[in-house]
């Protein structure tokens, strides 16, 4: 059982928008197609993405997402920063790229995997 | 793919107003609108810009002057790197008569780091009309890249493909009713010229016109 706080804290990931960091993370989703991940990612899943443009927010929101991880060190939008502080959606930036970061993330989670 | 080329082939499938827009791109428009005026039709200079989310937006002008002012915006913001002409193709520069004035070697391909607000936004601030590309298509579409349209987009319009009829658009597409719908043929060579076309009620064929459409002053029917 991973909270999205251990996880952040592991891998060192710069949290900028503080919202429910408690949550147990269920799994990790990896997609910058917004509507693809609306289509696949799971409850409490993590969101590792690129995209940085304020839907991500509603994207968490519509699919129980526990927190976004952006990569290469991407901010988000202040519109993204504004709206996932309404609506209480952790964004985490990572200086890795996708890949090292999913990698690093899947080494840590595999374990947990029923 | 020549602006001569182009124009004549419209008038053989008996369009009256086109838009020719390069991708990230309008160093053929000038030669183009001229060239329109010669020989009879409307020409509107354009590009197909791509934002950061790699979100295709159409953007037409009433001026080429407005569309150079917004090229150079786009440039200073385009991905760093060069064209690869054996797999993308020649990215030429032409005159009236067709001869090749340049090659562009920008990488054209590529994205901006454009944010889709700032986008839309510089377009307007050069009096163009924001409109989403293909928003049907499963890549660089608004919908495709962003999962939804975002309310605050300020788009004028939303282009169907042409690989999707009204019926079909307006079952999947019912919640973007209040935005204008327009289709084209979204034609990357001569032969898909006039493969769609959007019917305009308009006094005229000009950028005006169109953009009287857009605000719902005018019919527009496909």
């Amino acid at each position: 059982m991973l909270t999205v706080s251990a996880i952040a804290e592991r891998l060192g990931l710069n949290v900028v928008v503080k919202g429910d960091v408690s949550r147990t993370v269920s799994g990790c989703y990896v997609s910058d197609l917004l509507s693809d991940v609306m289509a696949h990612s799971k409850d409490d899943n993590l969101w590792i993405t690129l995209q940085t443009h304020p839907n991500i927010v509603a994207v968490a929101v519509i699919k129980g997402i526990a927190a976004v991880i952006l990569t290469n060190g991407r901010s988000p939008e202040a519109e993204t920063v504004r709206k996932a502080e309404a609506e209480k959606v952790t964004i985490m930036i990572s200086a890795d790229g996708t890949f090292e970061l999913a990698g690093r993330l899947y080494a840590m989670t595999k374990d947990l995997q029923p | 793919m020549t602006p001569r080329r182009i124009i004549n082939s419209a008038l053989g499938k008996g369009l009256h107003i086109i838009a020719i827009a390069d991708h990230n791109s309008a160093e053929n428009t000038e030669v183009a609108v001229r060239t329109a005026q010669e020989l009879g039709i409307t020409v509107l200079p354009a590009m197909e810009l791509t934002s950061q989310e790699e979100v295709h937006v159409l953007a037409i002008f009433d001026s080429t002057e407005n569309t150079a002012s917004v090229q150079e915006i786009v440039y200073n913001k385009l991905q760093d790197g060069y064209n690869d002409e054996r797999n993308i193709g020649y990215q030429l520069v032409v005159n009236e008569v067709d001869e090749i004035l340049a090659f562009n070697n920008k990488l054209l391909i590529g994205a901006t780091s454009l944010p889709l607000g700032e986008l839309v936004q510089s377009i307007h601030d050069f009096g163009g009309l924001a409109i989403a590309s293909h928003i049907d298509r499963g890549n660089f579409s608004v919908i495709s890249q962003l999962g939804f349209i975002p309310p605050d987009a300020a788009f004028d319009a939303l282009e169907i493909s042409y690989n999707m009829e009204w019926r079909d658009a307006a079952v999947q597409f019912s919640n973007y009713a209040a935005i204008p719908w327009i289709t084209s043929s979204d034609a990357h060579n001569l032969t898909d010229i006039g493969r769609r076309t959007t019917k305009f009620l308009i006094n005229e064929p000009s950028f005006d016109e169109i953009a009287r459409a857009f605000k719902g002053e005018r019919e527009i029917h496909w």
